[in-house]
């Protein structure tokens, strides 16, 4: 794998739930194909609501990393 | 837009309660089927369309009986969106169509033109039935 290229990245730290989702979503929908968004969240929901959303919309979650008092998601628009 | 391709079941929510509470609850759930692709339809009756009708979307609403004053004072703290935005957000990311009962219409004596926009039109509890097929009806 190439180095990845984060497009962007959504600090959504502090939000509720599902404000992170919302605003990856919004992300993706503006983004290309190909391209690669990050989102931080200290969201509980977070943590099964990205994994879920990516998977049904087939985009690809990239990675999810554990950063202490939040999590990061980089996920690829697929499609 | 990567909407999700398969054929979801609708998700119906009958609105019934009009406190900001139970509104924000239905339309966290709102929220969450149409970005995972299920149509929803949302249908307005007694007080829930009470909050719905024109300029009085933003007013406080109150909580339901059950809060007792410890959670409601964390329930109003919290960071939370409005109920409206999230039933905006659902629009914008999915299909979702928001009726007032014709019935509840009649009791209060309002017309399409009380209503605040983010409501799409007045329909009868047989077309909502319709929409709603085989997919779940949750009465909030």
């Amino acid at each position: 794998m190439t180095t990845l290229q984060i497009e962007k990245t959504i600090d959504a730290r502090g939000m509720a739930c599902p404000g992170p989702l919302m605003n990856l979503i919004g992300a993706i929908r503006q983004g290309q194909v190909g391209q690669v968004f990050e989102v931080l969240s200290s969201d509980e929901g977070s943590k099964t609501d990205i994994p879920a959303w990516v998977a049904k919309a087939r985009h690809e979650l990239v990675e999810v990393v554990d950063e202490g008092d939040y999590a990061r998601f980089v996920v690829r628009k697929a499609r | 837009m990567s909407q999700p391709d398969d054929i979801e079941q609708p998700l119906s929510l009958v609105l019934f309660s009009g406190s900001d509470d139970k509104l924000t609850a239905a339309a966290v759930l709102a929220v969450g089927a149409a970005v995972m692709g299920r149509p929803v339809n949302v249908f307005l009756q007694y007080y829930a369309l009470d909050a719905f009708r024109t300029g009085n979307v933003n007013l406080d609403h109150g909580l339901a009986p059950e809060a007792t004053a410890g959670q409601a004072e964390q329930v109003r703290g919290h960071k939370g969106q409005h109920w409206s935005d999230l039933l905006k957000q659902a629009k914008e990311v999915g299909e979702v169509d928001i009726q007032a009962c014709a019935l509840s219409m009649d009791m209060y004596g309002i017309t399409r033109q009380d209503l605040d926009p983010i409501v799409d039109g007045v329909e009868g509890v047989a077309a909502f039935m319709a929409s709603a097929a085989a997919g779940q009806v949750v009465f909030i």
